[in-house]
């Protein structure tokens, strides 16, 4: 596609220039000329319904608002001038006459477009004198609070909800004076409870169930972090209180339009950080005495544990030990634990709950350039094949990223789906297999005709099959996306097909950071970065002595565990008990370590429990499913809990390792402070200043992750990204995977794919009020409508 | 069926002079009421599948234009026009005479059902005001003693 | 079923057939029907337009946009199905023209679609007409099933080889749906909220394709241009304002009734001639001209005004949409402005701001003014009001509530005063509403 030309216009004097077809109000912010709106929302379709942003266009006899005006040649446009200004005012002085003027109580008060506005263009003395419209606000939903005297009708959530979500669960009613908003289901909302209405609100008229009533705006610290459920990787801006626990995080979302996210958030994001003062939440370790875990302290705990594993590694050896990782942990932690694993424990009978076949995707893309593309990418391209999963469930994010793709840009979607996914209804082709033939698809993509044969039905002609396989073959740079219904050898199948087309590939896992657990090696096949674990590799002369033999998956350590070979087995922020549905018997003679936040079905069993600080509450990075990696940022603290990192570092301790090594610390403190940061005196203290000033650990103890992404960085190949670009708060793209040298795959190996929906994330989900508030409601009105049968 | 099969078939062959399903929504309403006399749930739901929309979608629709309802009201709809022309021309006197008369007011229907009454904007009577329309029938040039007329011969028809 | 009048004066063009009984396609047929179709069908497309454009003819629905233009914005090349669309919503207040020529030649309209449709290369024709005048949809719905009937809709029309078909469509109740924009929106099923523009409607209309919109009484002013050729029409009125036109006369006013008059006729001979002046001996206030929609003109201005659309914009007012509305000397402005602004307020569809909030702003101030609680500064607030919705809404119903509101508050300011704090309304019998009656103020 050829640039668009572009075009010089002159706004208040100043020449600007803009590619052709920019609107005008776009065009003055690129210069930082504001016009006010409230109606205009970008990438939103135009309403110019408020009349905010008026502005003056030579030669033409009305005022034209900005919103909607595409520049043109020699346009000459005065956007500030007494008439513009009292036309702002008068819009105002309109909306206030019906508006409640109950800043004080109300959630926006503070953050609020209307009072901002009403500041700038001083629309303080009020004309009206009739009594004011007043009607009782309204629960929509657990999350969704309507008040309708304060809405002033923008119709962004109506957009939001309908445009960007494709839910279209909010509609307007009525006309003129009585317009108003109105929910799909008469007095409340059916929908996917993402919050995007609430968050894209201009003023308080819809208002969150978290949030609301809590604290006024300026009483918090906000603090941008990583969303913790999905593989997604949203940013989420974390409104944080002092509380007696320590912290209270009041509410998530995303206004900045920071991160790979922009606004967009699920009800995750939004509002499912509350699971981490759930009343359950584990807050001292536990000790099993006489059968019973009871409390105990820290000292007891961690010299209990570090007796016990030494114990066993030096009577047993490490191969009778197992450790089981975490995706919800960060890389420095997962990096640590299989450090700790190799290096201390002596074993390489490490895994995590594989979700999906990220090993397989690495060992099919070994060795190509661009292999891999990013969220934001998805938003971009111009074609985009989807081979099952069900992202608006369980990529909430991705799902968004297509959508608006098709929406804005017209970009070309191709589904394959057992199940009629909902993302069918943007696809330009949606073929519908029967349930596991995904992968003879992917054969039929790669010249075998005979595999159409179990593909087509009623829906699906084989014309169609050929049809989509032709537009792909002829598709320009398409990004291919793929489930956890493709394995092993369908995805080596499938990249390559894709090569063929220049494609790049998300390989889809479920999990905040399960993409990083893979490519921080939680295999026991694999170190980090993919790298086959009884093959070459230098960890060796890094690390010492490691065990040079493959080690046991999850199931093998589960049957070596029934079958008395496995001694000890380490879990850390996992619950294989319930995620594989294993007997918990298999571990009733192992002696089983668990880091947890909550008393799990796998934690239940264990013999020692270490409550663990949550994501929200410690720094570190995450890979999203794409590789996009990102930093965690510490929100606040909740007493008496220690982070995953920390516990390690302080278990290894106890066995008497070395920790310095464990965690290189100390390793050139000075010279990397002082020198490598930047010549003059004084650099290194106003760095760990500015460090912790950032919620970010400066490097000066054991417990500092970023010593060991320093490690990373250097040891593992495609992570060799710009540090002060992630630290900044931007996402980095990292490309392990493509450098991986994993070797032949060992046979297929258990997936097992989480199979959330929207309303539930694995284990932590459980604890979360208000997605279970949601579920319950649900199951309420849907009771409701069976009895009014 | 929620509508009369005629109704329906006539939709759907309506439904065929235009490009999109939904084209034919508003009339599609219209003569629905005619049928039912309100807008019905069922009917909304049973027209929001005929034209594929959301039930939201179709309410948003019904509640924009004012013929359209949702509640029932009287047999004979007696709709006023009190704008400009009419008003001149003694249009309130007659709204008013029709209060006293029925003894409801704007938007309120008789306790028998027979009657409701709507003060409504221009009818297009202008040149013949001030005028009424009882469901669709124009009476024009009315006093309240010709009103009472319209509003006895409305009354004998429904006894017939 | 409304009656018809008549006055030596008028020149009946477009009312011709009223009366007649021509809503019959034989009776039609009999008066000349269906022969400008036949003539325009042998007519290139250019020259039909031209033919329009002589003949000076401006839109009858108010805004007075040369026809012919009109048509010419259509691209002759088109992706998309081009449309032609009646506006038959008629809901302008003080208008009531379209119905009659519904109700008795409901077959010119039906052959100025088709000619229209001919000149920009459409083949389909929609003629929406508001849901209150069910009964004129009960005859469009015949008429045109007896013009397919007889060959002069569907395919090959007239034996011509081209295919030409003609729907009708009914509103429900909503002023803002006659704006063109709103109006293809609610043909298309929807709310009837206006479009953003441009694009104009005759590049991207009706389902995206470009759509001429044009007024009943527009239409079927058609055939008559191309039977009687256009300068002749032209010749009808002053320069550059064409033909005849329907004024609605209605209000104070002896012969009320629709009277077809050449444009340019003086207002004042059209009151006190043709309308047989104002009843009961009573004197002359003020003069809507042109529907609600218009700047109301006082007695003085009336004299001076010829109905034309130029003698109106030099003023830089419209002449609108032929709704004459007489006000006699016993009217209170204070009212009428309150009527006026009560209908607005109601039809306002409600999506931009100055609109929905200016006019129910200016209803509540009205009705309590008009109820003697009016404050000195409420006069200069309701002007200050309608000023600031002018020329700032999303559409022109919000100028169209401005306007006369503004005119009324310029020309009648002394009976706003005598209305001020407490005093009752000077024109209503004495003792017919007290200020503990009053709506609430805060
Ligand atoms: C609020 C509003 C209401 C209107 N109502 C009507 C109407 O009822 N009938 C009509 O013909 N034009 C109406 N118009 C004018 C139309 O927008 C449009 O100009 C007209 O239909 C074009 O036809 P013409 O060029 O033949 O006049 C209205 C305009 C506005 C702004
Ligand atoms: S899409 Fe995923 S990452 Fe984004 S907010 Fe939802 S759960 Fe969190
Ligand atoms: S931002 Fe342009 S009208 Fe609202």
């Amino acid at each position: 596609m050829a640039e668009p030309k572009s075009i010089t216009i002159t706004v208040d004097g100043k020449s600007l220039s803009a590619p052709a077809g920019t609107l005008l109000i776009e065009a003055c912010k690129a210069v930082g000329i504001e016009v006010p709106s409230f109606c205009y929302y970008p990438g939103l379709s135009l309403q110019a319904a408020c009349r905010m942003c008026l502005v003056r266009i030579e030669k033409m006899p009305k005022l034209q608002t900005a919103c909607t005006v595409q520049i043109t040649d020699g346009m000459v446009v005065t956007s500030d001038s007494d008439e513009v200004r009292q036309a702002r005012k008068s819009m105002i002085e309109l909306l206030l006459g019906n508006h409640p003027l109950d800043c004080p109580v109300c959630d926006a008060g503070g953050e609020c477009e209307l009072q901002d506005m009403t500041f700038k263009y001083g629309a303080a003395e009020s004309r009206y004198m009739e009594g004011k419209l007043h009607k009782e606000e309204q629960q929509w939903s657990p999350v969704v609070y309507f008040d309708r005297p304060r809405c002033i009708l923008c119709y962004r959530c109506v957009r939001a909800c309908g445009e960007g979500m494709d839910v279209w669960a909010l509609g307007v009613q009525n006309r003129g004076s009585s317009s108003v908003i109105a929910p799909n289901q008469g007095d409340h909302l059916e929908c996917e409870e993402c919050g995007m209405c609430i968050d894209i609100c201009p003023v308080g008229a819809l208002t969150s169930g978290a949030y609301r009533y809590k604290t006024r705006p300026w009483e918090m610290k906000h603090v941008g972090t990583i969303c913790t459920h999905c593989g997604d990787g949203c940013k989420t801006t974390l409104g944080m209180r002092r509380s007696d626990t320590g912290m209270d995080i009041v509410r998530g979302d995303n206004r900045d339009k920071s991160g790979i996210n922009g606004d967009f958030l699920c009800i995750k994001g939004r509002y499912a950080f509350d699971y981490f003062d759930h009343k359950d939440r584990l807050r001292h370790p536990l000790i099993r005495r006489n059968g019973q875990l009871t409390q105990a302290t820290w000292e007891e705990a961690l010299e209990h544990v570090g007796k016990r594993l030494k114990e066993i590694r030096d009577t047993q050896g490490g191969q009778a030990i197992g450790v089981i990782g975490s995706n919800r942990t960060t890389n420095e932690e997962n990096y640590l634990l299989q450090k700790f694993a190799r290096t201390v424990l002596g074993t390489n009978n490490i895994d995590h709950h594989r979700t999906t076949d990220f090993a397989g995707f690495a060992r099919a893309i070994t060795g190509k350039q661009n292999a891999t593309a990013t969220m934001r990418d998805v938003a971009t391209a111009s074609s985009i094949l989807l081979i099952g999963n069900d992202p608006t469930e369980q990529h909430p994010l991705l799902a968004w990223n297509i959508r608006s793709n098709v929406r804005l840009n017209r970009a070309k979607l191709f589904i394959v789906n057992s199940r009629p996914i909902k993302l069918r209804r943007q696809a330009a082709a949606f073929l519908q297999v029967p349930e596991g033939r995904e992968s003879k698809f992917v054969a039929f993509l790669n010249g075998d005709d005979t595999a159409a044969g179990s593909l087509t039905s009623p829906a699906v002609s084989n014309d169609s099959l050929k049809q989509v396989r032709d537009q792909l073959r002829g598709a320009q740079d398409p990004i291919i996306i793929f489930g956890s219904e493709l394995r092993g050898a369908d995805i080596a199948a499938l990249v390559k097909f894709g090569s063929g087309v220049r494609a790049m590939f998300i390989c889809l896992g479920d999990y905040a950071n399960s993409r990083g657990a893979a490519d921080m090696g939680l295999y026991p096949d694999l170190f980090p970065g993919y790298v086959a674990a009884d093959g070459p590799h230098n960890f060796n002369e890094e690390w010492g002595k490691v065990p040079q033999v493959k080690g046991m998956d999850i199931a093998g350590m589960m049957q070596a565990a029934k079958d008395r070979k496995l001694a000890a087995l380490y879990v850390v922020g996992s619950n294989p008990v319930t995620d594989y549905s294993f007997d918990p018997a298999a571990l009733q003679n192992a002696f089983v370590v668990v880091q947890e936040l909550f008393l799990t079905e796998t934690a239940l069993l264990a013999e020692v429990v270490f409550p663990a600080a949550s994501a929200y509450e410690k720094a570190g990075t995450f890979t999203n499913t794409c590789g996009d990696i990102q930093l965690l940022k510490k929100a606040g603290e909740i007493s008496s809990v220690r982070s995953d990192f920390e516990i390690i570092v302080r278990v290894a301790d106890r066995m008497g390792a070395d920790t310095k090594k464990l965690v290189p610390f100390g390793k050139g403190v000075h010279a990397d402070m002082g020198q490598s940061r930047g010549a003059q005196s004084g650099e290194a203290d106003r760095h760990a200043v500015w460090l912790t000033a950032n919620n970010l650990d400066p490097r000066l103890s054991p417990f500092d992750p970023m010593a060991i992404l320093d490690e990373i960085q250097r040891l593992v190949p495609g992570y060799e990204f710009s540090r002060l670009n992630l630290i900044a708060g931007n996402d980095e793209h990292v490309t392990a995977a493509e450098h991986s040298n994993a070797g032949a795959g060992n046979g297929l190996v258990q997936i097992v794919p989480a199979n959330d929906s929207l309303f539930t994330s694995g284990t932590l989900g459980r604890y979360s009020h208000t997605l279970n508030s949601v579920i319950e409601n649900r199951r309420s009105t849907e009771s409701k409508e069976v009895m009014a049968d | 069926m929620v509508i009369s099969e005629k109704l329906d078939r006539f939709f759907d062959e309506k439904m065929k002079e235009y490009p999109t399903q939904r084209s034919f929504l508003v009339p599609m309403l219209l003569y629905t009421q005619d049928e039912l006399g309100y807008l019905t749930n069922e009917a909304i739901a049973h027209i929001a599948k005929k034209v594929d929309l959301t039930e939201l979608e179709v309410r948003n629709v019904i509640s924009y234009y004012s013929m359209l309802r949702t509640k029932p009201l009287g047999k004979y709809h007696v709709q006023v026009c009190t704008n400009i022309s009419c008003m001149l021309r003694g249009g309130e006197e007659v709204f008013e005479h029709c209060k006293q008369r029925l003894g409801i007011g704007h938007k309120q229907a008789t306790p028998d059902g027979l009657f409701s009454l709507e003060e409504v904007e221009c009818i297009g009577a202008c040149s013949w005001a001030p005028a009424v329309q009882v469901n669709y029938d124009f009476h024009e040039n009315l006093t309240p003693e010709k009103m009472d007329a319209v509003l006895d011969q409305y009354s004998r028809k429904a006894k017939q | 079923m409304a009656d018809l009048v008549s006055h030596p004066d008028e020149t009946r063009v477009v009312s011709q057939r009223f009366g007649k009984g021509a809503a019959d396609i034989n009776r039609h047929l009999e008066l000349d029907g269906y022969k400008a179709v036949q003539k325009a069908l042998q007519m290139q497309p250019d020259d039909i337009i031209n033919e329009v454009k002589t003949s000076n003819l401006r839109g009858r629905g108010g805004a007075g946009f040369s026809t012919g233009m009109k048509w010419a914005f259509v691209p002759k090349q088109s992706d998309k199905p081009k449309y032609i669309l009646v506006n038959g919503d008629e809901s302008e207040p003080g208008t009531c023209k379209d119905r009659l020529i519904l109700e008795h030649d409901p077959h010119s309209v039906i052959e100025g679609v088709v000619i229209a449709g001919l000149a920009v290369g459409a083949k389909v024709g929609y003629v929406y007409i508001r849901g209150e005048y069910r009964y004129l949809v009960d005859i469009m719905r015949k008429a045109i099933a007896d013009a397919y009937a007889k060959g002069f809709l569907g395919k090959n029309i007239f034996g011509s080889g081209k295919d030409f078909d003609v729907h009708w469509h009914t509103g429900a109740g909503a002023y803002e749906v006659g704006e063109e924009s709103a109006l293809m929106e609610s043909l298309e099923g929807k709310r009837g909220i206006p479009r953003i523009r441009p694009p104009f409607p005759a590049i991207v209309g009706l389902w995206g394709g470009p759509t001429v919109i044009n007024n009943v009484e527009t239409l079927a002013s058609v055939p008559h241009i191309i039977l009687m050729g256009g300068q002749k029409f032209a010749d009808y009125g002053p320069p550059k304002n064409g033909g005849t036109r329907l004024f609605c006369l209605s209000g104070h006013i002896n012969k009320p009734g629709v009277y077809e008059l050449p444009l340019g006729y003086p207002l004042k001979k059209m009151i006190y001639e043709v309308g047989g002046g104002i009843p009961n001996g009573r004197k002359l206030k003020a003069v809507v001209p042109g529907g609600s929609s218009t700047f109301v003109l006082t007695a003085e201005e009336a004299d001076q005004m010829n109905m034309d659309f130029d003698s109106f914009s030099k003023r830089g007012e419209f002449l609108g949409s032929g709704g004459v509305v007489v006000l006699d000397d016993q009217t209170c402005m204070v009212k009428f402005a309150l009527r006026v602004m009560k209908f607005y307020q109601h039809e306002s569809c409600g999506w931009c701001i100055p609109c929905r909030e200016g006019t129910d702003w200016l209803k509540k101030t009205l009705t309590r003014f008009h109820a003697g609680g009016g404050l000195k500064k409420d006069i200069d607030n309701i002007k200050y009001l309608a000023q600031n919705m002018l020329g700032r809404t999303f559409c022109p119903l919000g100028d169209a509530a401005a306007i006369p509101t503004m005119s009324i508050v310029d020309k009648w300011r002394s009976e706003f005063e005598a209305h001020l704090e407490g005093r009752p309304c000077p024109f209503e019998p004495e003792g017919s509403r007290t200020i503990s009656e009053l709506p609430v103020i805060a």
